[in-house]
């Protein structure tokens, strides 16, 4: 019984940790909209600031608590340095795009942290009076876990007392609800966002400086708290407190026994949990169904255009220059290359569902993967040759596609988001874990090219011609009856239903043509690298197709590609530096602040329309 | 039989009787307007009628086919077109590819995934925008349209399948006076023409007796009163109703109502 | 506007000029020998650049010398990024473009067996300096690949046979859920079994890597009642362990054997609250007396002002493997090279370290010995150098594991 208690403490504390860092999560993006991945910097900032004030402040329990206080405060400051600094003139960017910028974000405080603070774990105090543990019914329970299961609550508290008890509480409710309404009020609304960065930030300063006495600070706190912090938010339902509270508890809880049965499971437990939560309560717990990711702010997106005469011509000078390229490029420069073409191909048919499709895809990787994967177990255990792996690769992925697919257009903006990236997840672990089938993270070596594609001229003109392919029958797709009828569920899935089109069937469809391309990128992948490993089905690789795609500009069918040869290139420049990812970030800092319609709206604004078109009319940024 | 009949229809919403026992029936060709104050359930009742919220109770049988429980896209097969009260178009298309939209539809072309999406039935999409005077802007992009013109060309959207029936949920609302008139004139007699039914929500009386064969006149849920203009106008319940709620016929504020 | 876009386009040119730059001066010093080298420098600065640190010692000391066969000795380094496909494409760029003789580097198992993989097709010398997988050099293993670093196998064999000395028969486990923890755990329980036939293994538990919960993680072992328990948990997982665990009392009348812990890496951010009696292996730097290992501390606190961590040692290994092997080869013809690394030997400041022909493993070893708290750090007491020849399988068992490939 005792025991059974225990870990239920233990369940508890742990999802105290992770509320805090939830909480301030879902208020910013509740009333910004703002998915914020730097998030997770702002925790790892609360970690190391608390490192440096309990070392700076007088030790015993008034430093020790002080020096949380300063660090959790700090970090709501940088957070509202970077609101008014950086969000503020994004926000009528389209919708997402401040992604990128947090993007931007969480690179740069990754070099500063280790610039400022070093390479090593710093390994903090225990709290001054709580070092100990307490005896309940005869099982130890460290006194710091007591006090943050209180804390959790008091936490939960006092937000809602500030949500519900002051005036500034019910401003940002109405905010949350309707953004002109509170604007029409007279309210100055940036004042009312930037209070409400500083707030969220401040909570995750807080959860960082809290887990000081249970972990190291490190470098890696970041991105490890990240994911699990918005499975928690949209379990709980975006933008709802309690909810998150109960995400936490749920999730804690579940982990905390789930390790006695089947202690794999701690790798995958919180998205699958969010993935099951997701199907049966498409709003999360306590969630409404208001919280989707509107392009509302951003302006309509222009009417497509054919190609015009000199872009035309500029397409054929573009894939004369492709072809003629290993005439006198080295090889380095077709390997290069061809790793630009595979996430052209990547962005461009990610792009297809968010741009076209209106679906926000977080798990883009999941298609890259089994596309990648299908090939290799193909080569592994059938023997093919690479042409049949090849084409096992999207059969793989679009089937991937089918089943994800089916679930996720049951769902609409930011759930459906995290159901594809719960989806891309559960793909991740299943790679990961099953050792025997997929070597698990030692991956699945020897999958190169066949005799006649070995060289790397061949398999360059191989990838030009299936990367190229690919793009050219995207882009039909895009002018043909069903892209327009996919981009018409978009614009509005009112007036689509009232034409007799079956949006879900329709979108349902994009997931799958999708996913088979994404699946040729992720087979061309595997056969240019020789290897594959789960990482490829992992966010981070979600991650760099949803910021080519957002860089490029979403509402270009260009965006994409312009987004991932500028990533590509611009990622192969800067590695070779040390300190490269705070020129990284500051890099795309710089563009999401000249360029908010991204780089391919951008230049359609500064380019002659010879190249873009007739300008539309009234469209102004 | 007529071309749509409703018996016994019912909505409550937590105990409220939105639309309770509503009755009545449209002949082919017919201009009917349901009207009534704030609140009185007709949005409930269209919302009903389209397939966009389920009825507790009743039938809507069109031509013999019952419409309850069918989801809005098979209504719509059914020959049933419809407009908005806040008008739904395709912002990022140009004015013809909205209708372009509806015609591929309802040729059941949209799992196409080769031809050009513009060339298909430019034609049709011309003679239907012509129709509503809306040639001229066809390739402008709807994003940018007046709020009169993205009415028309709802309206032309409406009728790309040859719909035999109309269901238009306050057609006027949020235009100026001249603009009302302008275009329900242009209902009206497209309707003579192709012998099109009408089913029509109001709030402009001025339009309601102008261009409507029938009135019905719902109250908190009920029809008190059905006629003819003139029957209508010198009914004293509906007067009561109207003046006696601090309504007046000729109030043109929008209803904000929500399904 | 145009500011802008001026200020945009000077912050790519100056990128691409200090490439330019760079390519252009490794271009001048026609005279070197040039090696690649890989590592996953901004995912885990934290090990990566004490090796960094090491093997640029060892350069520079090659250099002043008068390089290797009359050449000095260039290192061209790249940041995967902890990202095997970038390994890969960086791998590429190596040897396509900049002409290297062979590549050296990795930390990540994958990783290094990514490079591995593309050594074999590639048909490239490739030194896997610090990744651990077993899978390198035996299930994986190829003629162009050699390993310097005692391998998982090694490391968990030379805890296995201190814990076969101790009385403890119920034994539980907690590794990292990769593929590192999983074959520490099967080499850990198969070589204690072997020697201790009557061992049990009560619990097994798997925290995702770094991730751990350790409240719950604890709670778990310490259900299962074990005499012992084997970690393999590191970094900042095995901080939250140890405190955890400590406040728990899990470690209380348990021994522990724990991999990797007296690692300068693992056990010096623990400080005070570093384990105690712990069985572990590791690198107790500042207490080898040895004369050659001292003159290698004495210069890498001369250059860098601090002690040199394991990372260090395998990057100044990696280096002196490398001058050693074209020393032995004359010349930086491959095949010639790959002839010398095979029973290649060199004076290391651990000691003398082979590369076994059959298996293409070094046989550096490793430090074994218990943890201890002395002046507010954590170090190592009663320990002794296990050399990595006596904890690796025979010739006969190697060609066995290595026969698959």
């Amino acid at each position: 019984m005792g025991f059974y208690l225990a870990q239920f403490l233990t369940g508890l504390a742990s999802a105290s940790s992770l509320f805090l860092v939830a909480s301030g999560l879902s208020i910013i993006f509740g009333v910004t909209r703002i998915v914020n991945f730097a998030h997770g910097s702002f925790f790892m900032l609360g970690a190391y600031l608390a490192y440096t004030f309990v070392n700076i402040l007088p030790h015993g329990v008034l430093g020790f608590w002080g020096a949380i206080i300063v660090a959790s405060l700090l970090v709501g400051v940088i957070g509202v340095f970077l609101e008014i600094t950086l969000f503020r003139r994004i926000y009528k960017a389209p919708e997402l795009f401040q992604l990128v910028a947090t993007f931007g974000v969480v690179l740069v405080i990754q070099d500063l942290a280790l610039w400022i603070w070093g390479a090593e774990d710093l390994f903090g105090p225990r709290a001054p009076g709580l070092g100990g543990a307490v005896r309940i019914l005869g099982e130890p329970i460290p006194q710091y876990d007591l006090l943050l299961i209180v804390l959790g609550p008091a936490v939960l508290l006092a937000v809602w007392l500030l949500f519900n008890k002051t005036r500034w509480g019910t401003l940002v409710r109405a905010a949350t609800q309707d953004r002109e309404m509170v604007s029409a009020l007279g309210v100055n609304q940036s004042w009312l966002f930037t209070s409400v960065f500083f707030v969220g930030s401040t909570l995750a300063g807080l959860g960082g400086a809290i887990q000081l006495p249970r972990e190291a600070a490190n470098l890696l706190m970041d991105l490890n708290v990240i994911g699990e912090a918005f499975v928690v938010v949209v379990i709980g339902g975006m933008g709802s407190v309690p909810g998150a509270f109960l995400a936490s508890v749920l999730i804690g809880e579940l982990n905390a026994f789930g390790i006695l049965i089947f202690p794999e499971i701690t790798l995958v437990l919180a998205f699958l949990v969010m993935a099951v939560v997701l199907v049966v309560r498409p709003w999360g717990l306590l969630g409404k169904p208001d919280a989707v990711l509107r392009g509302a702010d951003g302006p309509p997106e222009q009417p497509l255009k054919p190609f015009t005469a000199t872009s035309k011509y500029l397409v054929w000078a573009l894939a004369a220059a492709l072809l003629a390229t290993p005439a006198i490029a080295d090889e380095f420069v077709l390997v290069l290359l061809s790793d630009i073409l595979i996430f052209t191909l990547f962005a461009v048919s990610l792009h297809f569902i968010m741009g076209p499709g209106g679906l926000v895809s977080f798990g883009h990787a999941a298609y890259f993967g089994l596309g990648a994967y299908g090939a290799a177990l193909a080569v592994k255990y059938l023997g093919v040759d690479m042409i049949s792996g090849l084409v096992v690769a999207p059969i793989a992925a679009g089937l991937g596609a089918l089943v994800f697919g089916w679930f996720c257009v049951r769902l609409s903006g930011v759930y459906l988001a995290m159901l594809t990236l719960a989806a891309a997840q559960i793909t991740w672990s299943v790679a990961f874990q099953w050792q025997d089938v997929t070597g698990g993270d030692d991956g699945i070596l020897g999958i190169w090219p066949a005799e006649w594609a070995s060289e790397k001229m061949a398999y360059y003109y191989l990838t030009l011609a299936l990367v190229g392919a690919s793009v050219y029958v995207i882009r039909r797709i895009v002018y043909a009856p069903f892209g327009y009828a996919l981009r018409a569920g978009r614009d509005s899935q009112l007036r689509v239903e009232a034409i007799g089109i079956n949006l879900k069937s329709q979108q349902w469809m994009a997931f799958v043509i999708t996913g088979i391309f994404a699946g040729i990128a992720g087979g061309l992948y595997v056969y240019s690298k020789g290897s594959i490993f789960p990482d490829e089905l992992h966010i981070a690789r979600s991650v760099d197709g949803l910021i080519m795609v957002l860089l490029g500009g979403i509402q270009s069918l260009i965006g994409p590609i312009v987004g991932a040869v500028s990533f590509t290139m611009l990622e192969d420049l800067v590695t070779r530096l040390d300190y490269w990812r705070i020129i990284f970030g500051g890099v795309i800092l710089f563009i999401v602040v000249i360029a908010p319609e991204g780089l391919a709206g951008f230049a359609r604004k500064i380019l002659p329309e010879s190249l873009t078109g007739k300008k539309n009319e009234g469209v102004q940024i | 039989m007529s071309l749509l009949d409703v018996t016994n229809l019912c909505k409550s919403f937590g105990g409220v009787r939105a639309v309770n026992d509503v009755n009545f029936s449209l002949e082919k060709g017919e201009m009917l307007a349901l009207i009534g104050p704030n609140g009185a359930g007709k949005t409930t009742c269209f919302n009903m009628l389209n397939g966009q919220l389920k009825a507790d109770r009743g039938s809507v049988s069109f031509q013999g086919q019952e419409l309850l429980g069918m989801n809005p896209r098979d209504i719509w097969r059914l020959g049933i077109g419809r407009t908005f009260q806040i008008t739904a178009t395709f912002a990022s298309m140009t004015v013809r590819e909205n209708v372009q939209m509806a015609l591929i539809s309802h040729h059941r072309k949209v799992f196409s995934l080769w031809n050009r999406a513009t060339n298909s039935y430019a034609q049709e999409a011309n003679s239907l925008l012509q129709q509503v005077g809306m040639e001229h802007q066809a390739d402008r992009a709807c994003g940018v349209l007046a709020y009169g013109d993205l009415k028309r060309l709802e309206l032309a959207i409406a009728l790309a399948h040859g719909p035999q029936l109309l269901l238009m949920d306050e057609p006027t609302a949020g235009m100026a006076p001249q603009e009302r008139i302008t275009l329900m004139e242009l209902v009206a007699s497209i309707a003579k023409s192709s012998n099109v039914s009408v089913l029509f929500t109001e709030h402009d009386m001025d339009v309601v007796f102008a261009h409507s064969d029938r009135l019905m006149v719902l109250n908190r849920g009920e029809i008190i009163a059905t006629g003819t203009a003139d029957e209508i106008r010198s009914n004293e319940v509906v007067k009561e109703v109207y003046l006696g709620g601090g309504s007046t016929f000729d109030t043109g504020e929008k209803e904000k109502t929500s399904a | 506007m145009i500011s802008r876009r001026g200020l945009f386009t000077r912050t790519l040119l100056g990128g691409l000029i200090a490439v330019v730059a760079s390519t252009a001066h490794m271009a001048n010093a026609a005279e070197t020998i040039k090696i690649g080298e890989i590592n996953s420098y901004t995912r885990l600065p934290a090990f990566t650049e004490p090796y960094r640190k090491g093997w640029e010692l060892a350069v520079e000391q090659i250099n002043k010398k008068g390089g290797v066969l009359g050449k000095q000795l260039e290192v061209i380094s790249r940041d995967d990024a902890g990202k095997p496909g970038n390994a890969v494409k960086i791998a590429e760029e190596l040897v396509a473009k900049e002409k290297v003789a062979l590549l050296a580097g990795t930390f990540f198992s994958h990783i290094g067996l990514a490079v591995t993989d593309f050594a074999k097709q590639k048909k490239v010398l490739f030194i896997a300096s610090e990744p651990l997988s077993d899978a390198i050099v035996w299930s994986k293993g190829n003629d162009y690949t050699f390993r310097l670093r005692p391998s998982t196998y090694m490391q968990s064999a030379m805890l296995a046979k201190e814990a076969a000395k101790l009385p403890a028969k119920r034994w539980a486990t907690v590794a990292p859920n990769y593929a590192y923890g999983k074959d520490a755990v099967k080499a850990f329980k198969s070589v204690l079994k072997e020697l201790k036939p009557d061992v049990e293994f009560v619990e097994e538990q798997w925290p995702a890597l770094f991730k751990i919960d350790a409240g719950a993680t604890v709670r778990a072992l310490e259900a299962a009642k074990p005499e012992g328990i084997f970690n393999v948990t590191f970094g900042g997982d095995l901080a939250k362990l140890v405190r955890e665990g400590s406040i728990r009392g899990l470690f209380e009348g348990r021994e522990v054997a724990s991999l990797l812990t007296g690692e300068p890496e693992y056990l010096d951010p623990l400080k005070a609250e570093a384990p105690e009696g712990w069985i572990v292996t590791g690198y107790p730097r500042d207490f080898i007396k040895d004369a050659t290992h001292q003159t290698y501390v004495d210069a890498y606190k001369a250059k860098f002002d601090e002690l040199p961590k394991t990372g260090s040692l395998v990057g100044y290994n990696t280096m002196l493997t490398i001058a050693a092997a074209i020393e032995k080869a004359g010349s930086t013809d491959r095949d010639k090279m790959l002839a010398a690394m095979k029973g290649l030997t060199f004076d290391s400041p651990s000691g003398k370290v082979t590369y076994r022909p059959v298996d293409h493993q070094s046989t550096m070893g490793a430090w074994v010995g218990r943890t201890a708290v002395k002046d507010g750090k954590g170090i190592m007491v009663d320990w002794f150098y296990a050399d990595g020849a006596d904890y690796l399988p025979s010739a006969e068992k190697t060609k066995a594991l290595r026969a698959s490939n």
